[in-house]
């Protein structure tokens, strides 16, 4: 690996907790920024040639900070800016910064810039964006490209977005338990968007897209080592590994979906799946099950299925109950409907999708879920219908061509076909 | 004498190396491997999960399960090696040679190095 190569990695590592710590001392997001950035141009000089320091995020807020000071005084009493030696050698005042940021300082901060990000106004694509420009650190070009609209669009979106949370009152002082579930809360719905924005696009060509999936996922773990207690955050990287273990196996070579029953299950990817188990088993130890724990719970029953026959439906029946009383929604019914129709058959699956024909009348897996089950009880005429607004309603070009898959089989078979097929529109696929 | 080498890292670093970066590391390790195993050196290795997947199981009065590794350091302990050397300086080449790939993906840990005082390598 090239010098840049680590460190890189060294920066993107220690950003979160430099970019927190900085923004609580200046308490100006664009200031804070500033001084990271600052603080990185000295790390690229100093780091080739001493190596990487102990503690690179506290090496960084201090030269962060010190530059930034300087700066200030430079403007206010045109002073020269002191020579770079006098803050090459850290190593001491290294290790007095990070004894005074101890743990809990750290996790408050990096909680309150994910949680800044949060703002209740902002649209869910913005919040996404923030948090990708601010904490992960990720370029303009690159937030434009995994949302599809251009540079200067997505410019000027984070730069509202930067106003508007400019403008918030976001306490700096630490939290207390109440406000930090509450932050807590916020954050991780918000990472479950950036990786659901990675994991089914919702526009262009791209159906899977890895990056979000994956920066999701680091930002989780990220959260979960801060509060390493909390099983819903635990529950929350548990989902996003067993869900994003399947990718591999998600698309054809063509770019066509393939759904859950019919993936090359060795495709998975066996180290994620390990490690979401491990933190769903731990999590539920707890006792205090949330949505993100259930569903983790969820994808671990498909996650154990060597054979998509071998799937324990029942179990995911069960668990779709818990989660609707848990969080009742028309798109979990739906879900728990796929189950339903495994243990007990396309008729019970479509009595229970009934009642959500009006609030899921724009949503392309209701229709897709609906045209299979009809289609597997041999009513093919109303499955037609039911799979034409499915592609009416579909986000990309590979859900559209799915759809299309399922008339042309009607096509040419003319019958009623296996069971098999009720879990066709499954979100899990 | 056996030893056991344990690698310490602070995880969010080992977080920022991307697949590829992760991977020319691994493969760089897996010679030093080979080459310690060909030596008649090299016993068990392991490679940890990520300690948010650790419990700890502490006897206060009663036993006290505990989410999260025993400590709580900026550097975790990531994975391990035991190792049968002759003499301690033979531990310390073979851990310096399993420093080296580790350096070259920039990671800022140590290796710690054990002597075993007991070994029972299938469990007995």
């Amino acid at each position: 690996m090239n010098d840049i190569g680590w460190i890189d990695a060294a920066l993107t590592a220690a950003r979160p907790q430099a970019v927190a710590a900085l923004l609580r001392y200046f308490r100006d997001l664009d200031t804070a920024e500033e001084a990271f950035q600052e603080a990185c141009l000295r790390a690229l000089k100093h780091w080739p040639l001493n190596g990487p320091p102990r503690d690179p995020a506290a090496w960084l807020i201090l030269v962060g900070r010190n530059v930034a000071l300087d700066h200030v005084r430079r403007r206010s009493r045109q002073e020269a800016l002191p020579p770079d030696d006098v803050i090459s050698d850290l190593e001491d005042a290294e290790a007095n910064v990070a004894e005074r940021l101890d743990n809990a300082h750290y996790r408050d901060d990096v909680l309150r810039l994910l949680f800044i990000c949060c703002h209740p106004e902002l649209p869910a694509t913005q919040q996404i964006a923030l948090a990708l420009r601010i904490v992960s650190g990720l370029y303009v070009k690159e937030i434009a490209r995994a949302f599809l609209v251009s540079e200067a669009a997505m410019e000027q979106r984070i730069t509202r977005a930067k106003r508007r949370v400019g403008a918030a009152d976001v306490p700096f002082e630490t939290p207390g338990a109440p406000e930090r579930a509450q932050r807590l809360a916020a954050v991780a719905a918000m990472l479950y968007l950036l990786f659901n924005e990675g994991y089914s696009a919702s526009g262009g060509d791209v159906h899977v897209r890895v990056p979000l999936c994956e920066e999701a996922i680091r930002l989780a773990r990220l959260l979960l080592r801060l509060f390493p207690a909390e099983p819903e955050i635990m529950g929350l990287l548990a989902l996003l590994l067993l869900q994003h273990a399947r990718a591999p196996a998600r698309l054809d070579s063509e770019g066509a979906i393939v759904l859950l029953d019919d993936q090359d299950r060795s495709l998975w990817d066996r180290e994620m799946i390990d490690e979401g188990l491990a933190l769903v088993e731990k999590a539920l130890r707890h006792r205090r099950p949330g949505p993100y724990q259930i569903q983790a719970a969820i994808a671990a029953v498909h996650a154990r299925a060597p054979r998509p026959e071998q799937t324990d439906w029942a179990e995911i029946d069960r668990q779709y109950a818990i989660l609707e009383t848990l969080q009742p929604s028309p798109v979990v019914t739906l879900n728990r409907a796929v189950a339903v129709s495994k243990v007990q058959g396309p008729v019970a699956a479509l009595e229970m999708i009934e009642g959500l024909a009006q609030p899921l009348a724009g949503y392309f897996h209701f229709h897709g879920l609906k045209g299979a089950l009809l289609m597997q009880l041999g009513r093919d005429a109303e499955a037609r219908d039911a799979f034409n607004r499915a592609i009416a309603l579909a986000h990309t070009p590979a859900e559209a061509a799915h759809i299309r898959l399922h008339l042309d089989r009607m096509q040419r078979e003319g019958k009623p076909r296996s069971t098999k097929k009720a879990s066709a529109h499954q979100r899990q696929g | 004498m056996y030893y056991a080498i344990f690698a310490y890292e602070p995880e969010p670093a080992v977080d920022a190396l991307s697949k590829e970066q992760d991977a020319a590391m691994m493969a760089e390790l897996a010679e030093v491997r080979r080459k310690l195993s060909a030596e008649g050196k090299l016993g068990p290795v392991a490679r940890l999960m990520p300690t948010p997947a650790a419990t700890t199981v502490r006897r206060a009065t009663e036993t006290v399960v505990l989410d999260g590794p025993f400590a709580e350091t900026k550097e975790q302990l990531l994975g391990f090696y035991i190792v049968n050397c002759e003499t301690l300086q033979d531990a310390i080449d073979a851990a310096q040679q399993l420093t080296a790939p580790r350096r070259a993906a920039g990671l800022p840990g140590a290796l710690e190095i054990r002597p075993l005082a007991a070994y029972f390598p299938a469990g007995a």
